[in-house]
C-alpha cells in the first residue's frame, strides 16, 4: 500500500529537504528557475532557498516585484517556453492574489489548446500557525486547487516526502500546488541524500491498526501521531495514512484501511465545509456503501477566522488530544466525555519514519 | 521590401482576414459556428501591419478578439474555421473556440477570455527568450481596457525591471463593450501610462497600416538587436461590429453612426487595394475567395470531436 521508500540513516530537516530538491533538480536541469517575492533575501524563504541565489545566479533565482498575479501570469509564459518555474509564496494565502491566473489559465492552457502545450509549474506555498499569525497568514486553501481539474495538490508532512514530492512536481509537465506548512519546517526525519521522487497517486500508511482509520493532512499527520500515543491508553489501536498528495488522491490505500476498520476520521489542516476531508470521506463512502457499514468523522478548523490571540487559536485548531477523544467517540459509537491530559513530553514528538 | 511588394503582402493579408471575418458573419445566424464571435472587422490594419514586421519565430499572445491577428501571424484558415465550428480538426480540436484561438507552430501562443491575462504570460515568454539567449522577441495584444486591469501594471513593471524583448501592441477601439476609455480612465493616456513605468511610447492616431508597419520594424530592431527592452506602441483603431457577434450596434445608443464614419473613411483595404497592381489583385482575391471557400467546406464536412475527447489534453502524461 504505501510507497516504496529509500533506505538511509541521514536525518535531515523538512526545510532542509526542501532546499536540497529545489538545489538537486536546479543542478540537473537548467531550464528550472526559482523566483517569488523574497526568495534571494538573507531571510530566504524561511532557510528554504538559502544558497539558490549563490549556487546559481539572479537570472535562474531572483526576487520579485509585489505582483503575485503578474509573476504567476509571467511563469506561465516561462512554463509556455520550455522553462520549468518554480514560484515561490511565504504563506499561502497569498495565492489568492493569483487565483485567475492558476484557475483560469494555468489549469486550463493545455486543455483550451486541444493539447498543443503544457505547463511545468509549481507553486510552492507555506501554511503559516501560531506567532500570531492571524487571520491572513494561517490558511490551508489546498481543497480550492483540489477543485479544478488540470492542477495537481500535494501537502507532504514528513521531510522525506517534502523532498520527494517536490522533485515529482518540478519534473512534471503539469501545475502543482506544493502545499507546506511552518510548523514542518523543523520537524526531522530520515532523507537519502540523492536525488528520488515520490510521484502523485500514492498515500503512505504511516502506523498500520485495526480499530480506526485516521487520515491527517499536511500538519495535522503529525497531531494524529501524537493523538495515537494518547489512544494507546485506552487500547485502541489506529491506523494512521499520510495523503501525500491530494489531487490526484489516493482513494484506494484509504479504501483499503476503512474497509479493515469501519471507521475513518479525517483531520483537516482547513475548515471542513467543502473540505478535502468532505471529498476523501465521500469518495471512500461511494466505493464501500452497502459492503461496510462506515462511521465517518470530519475535524480541522473552527468555522471561524483565525484569531491572533493564542488564548483563541489554540482552541481554533484539532490538536493530538480532541483528535484522540473525537477518536474515542467514534469508536464506542457515542460520547465518551474523555479528553486525556496534556502529555508535555508528546509536544516535542517527531514523527520521523521509517514507515 | 520594396513598396510594392510591401503593399502587397499587407493587402493580401488584410484582404484575407476581412472577407474571412464577413463570411463568419454571414454564416453566423446559421448556428454552424458553435462559439460567440468578437469581430476585428475595421481594426485588422494592427494585427496585418505587426504581424508582418515580426519575424515567423517571434511569438505573439492576444485578446478574445484574435481572428486578426491569428491569422495575420500565419495561424492556419482551415483549423481556425473548424475551430469556430467545434470540429475535431479545429485548431484546438474544438475546446478553445474563437476566444482561445492558438497554433503554436505559427507561434500564435495564446489568446484569453479574461481582459489582459494574456499579458504576462507575454513577459514570461519574453523572459524565457532572453535566459535562453536566442533573439526571438514577443508581442502581445492588448485593448484600452486591459491597461486598466492592474495585471497591466505589474506585467509592465517587471517588464521593463528584467528589460525583456516585448512589444506592447495597445489596440485602442475606444470602448470596452459599450463604454468609452473617457468614462473609464481618469486621465485618458495610455501612452504616458508606459513611459512613467519607463517603457517608450508612441501612439498612431490613424490606423495607417503603413504606419504601424514601418514603426514595428523599427521598434522590433531595437527589442532584438539593441536590446532596449520592452516597448509599446499604442495603435487607435475602430470595432465596426457589436462587442460580441456578427452586427452593427449603432442603435444601442452608446455610440454613434457619425463617430464611425472617419473609421470608414480610414479603411485601410481600400486605400491598398489601390495601391497594388490590379492583374495582381485580381487574381490574388480569387485564390483568397477560393481559400476561404475551402476552409468553410472543411470545417462543415469536418467530423465533431467523439466523446472520448472529453476526457484528453487535462494533463500532459510524462
Amino acid at each position: 500500500m504505501s510507497s516504496m521508500q529509500l533506505k538511509t540513516d541521514r536525518i535531515l530537516s523538512y526545510v532542509d529537504a526542501i532546499r536540497e530538491s529545489v538545489h538537486q533538480e536546479m543542478d540537473r536541469d537548467p531550464s528550472v528557475i526559482l523566483f517569488g517575492l523574497d526568495v534571494d533575501d538573507p531571510k530566504a524563504i524561511q532557510g528554504s532557498t538559502k544558497g539558490l541565489l549563490a549556487a546559481f545566479g539572479p537570472d535562474r533565482v531572483f526576487g520579485t516585484p509585489l505582483s503575485e498575479d503578474a509573476m504567476t501570469g509571467t511563469a506561465i509564459g516561462m512554463a509556455l517556453a520550455g522553462l520549468r518555474p518554480v514560484h515561490v509564496h511565504i504563506r499561502m494565502d497569498f495565492l489568492l492574489l493569483a487565483m485567475n491566473q492558476l484557475i483560469n489559465l494555468a489549469a486550463k492552457y493545455r486543455y483550451m489548446s486541444g493539447g498543443q502545450v503544457k505547463i511545468p509549474l509549481v507553486v510552492r506555498s507555506i501554511i503559516g500557525k501560531s506567532w500570531g499569525q492571524g487571520a491572513q497568514h494561517s490558511q490551508g486553501l489546498y481543497s480550492f486547487f483540489m477543485h479544478v481539474p488540470g492542477l495537481r495538490v500535494a501537502a507532504p508532512s514528513t521531510p522525506y516526502d517534502a523532498k520527494g514530492t517536490l522533485a515529482w512536481a518540478i519534473r512534471d509537465d503539469n501545475p502543482v500546488i506544493m502545499t507546506e506548512h511552518r510548523l514542518l519546517y523543523y520537524q526531522n526525519g530520515l532523507v537519502p541524500e540523492i536525488s528520488y521522487t515520490v510521484p502523485p497517486g500514492k498515500a503512505r500508511v504511516t502506523n498500520v491498526g485495526t480499530d480506526v482509520t485516521l487520515v491527517g493532512i499536511s500538519y495535522m499527520h503529525v497531531e494524529c501521531h501524537r493523538a495515537m500515543q494518547y489512544l494507546q491508553s485506552k487500547g485502541v489501536n489506529v491506523e494512521i495514512i499520510d495523503p501525500i498528495w491530494l489531487s490526484p488522491l489516493d482513494v484506494d490505500t484509504i479504501t483499503a484501511s476503512v474497509r479493515k476498520t469501519g471507521r475513518l476520521c479525517v483531520v483537516d489542516n482547513g475548515w471542513t465545509t467543502c473540505g478535502a476531508g468532505a471529498e476523501i470521506i465521500t469518495a471512500v463512502l461511494e466505493r464501500i456503501q452497502g459492503e461496510r457499514d462506515v462511521r465517518v468523522h470530519r475535524m480541522g478548523f473552527a468555522p471561524v477566522t483565525c484569531p491572533t490571540t493564542p488564548a483563541l487559536e489554540n482552541h481554533f485548531y484539532p490538536n493530538a488530544r480532541t483528535i484522540a477523544s473525537a477518536v474515542y467517540d467514534l469508536v464506542n459509537g457515542k460520547p465518551q466525555h474523555w479528553m486525556p491530559d496534556e502529555n508535555p513530553e508528546l509536544a516535542t514528538y517527531q514523527f520521523k519514519g521509517p514507515f | 521590401m520594396d513598396g510594392q511588394a510591401l503593399s502587397q503582402t499587407l493587402y493580401r493579408s488584410l484582404y484575407r482576414i476581412r472577407r474571412t471575418e464577413e463570411e463568419i458573419a454571414r454564416v453566423y445566424p446559421s448556428d454552424k459556428v458553435k462559439s460567440p464571435v468578437h469581430l476585428s472587422i475595421g481594426q485588422e490594419a494592427v494585427s496585418v501591419a505587426v504581424c508582418e514586421a515580426l519575424r515567423k519565430d517571434d511569438s505573439i499572445f492576444g485578446t478574445y478578439r484574435s481572428h486578426a491577428m491569428y491569422l495575420a501571424k500565419g495561424g492556419g484558415l482551415k483549423p481556425m474555421i473548424a475551430e469556430l465550428y467545434g470540429k475535431a480538426t479545429g485548431c484546438c480540436k474544438g475546446k478553445g473556440g474563437s476566444m482561445h484561438l492558438m497554433d503554436v507552430a505559427a507561434h500564435v501562443m495564446g489568446s484569453s477570455a479574461v481582459v489582459g491575462t494574456t499579458i504576462p504570460h507575454a513577459v514570461g515568454f519574453a523572459y524565457a527568450n532572453k535566459y535562453k539567449r536566442n533573439d526571438s522577441i514577443v508581442a502581445v495584444f492588448l485593448g484600452d481596457g486591459a491597461t486598466e486591469e492592474g495585471v497591466f501594471a505589474e506585467s509592465i513593471n517587471f517588464a521593463v525591471l528584467k528589460k525583456v524583448p516585448l512589444l506592447f501592441v495597445v489596440e485602442n477601439n475606444g470602448y470596452a463593450i459599450h463604454t468609452h476609455q473617457s468614462l473609464r480612465q481618469g486621465v485618458s493616456n495610455i501612452c504616458a501610462i508606459s513611459n512613467a513605468f519607463g517603457v517608450p511610447s508612441e501612439r498612431i492616431d490613424d490606423n495607417d497600416i503603413l504606419k504601424i508597419y514601418s514603426r514595428t520594424l523599427e521598434l522590433s530592431a531595437e527589442i532584438r538587436d539593441k536590446k532596449t527592452g520592452p516597448r509599446l506602441i499604442e495603435c487607435m483603431t475602430y470595432r465596426w461590429k457589436e462587442h460580441v457577434g456578427p452586427n452593427e450596434d449603432y442603435d444601442l445608443g452608446y455610440r454613434s453612426k457619425d463617430e464611425a464614419r472617419t473609421w470608414f473613411e480610414q479603411d485601410q483595404v481600400p486605400r491598398l487595394a489601390g495601391l497594388v497592381d490590379q492583374n495582381w489583385r485580381k487574381s490574388m482575391e480569387l485564390e483568397v475567395e477560393a481559400e476561404i471557400r475551402d476552409a468553410f467546406q472543411f470545417a462543415e464536412s469536418s467530423p465533431f470531436p467523439t466523446e472520448e475527447e472529453l476526457l484528453t489534453d487535462v494533463f500532459h502524461a510524462a
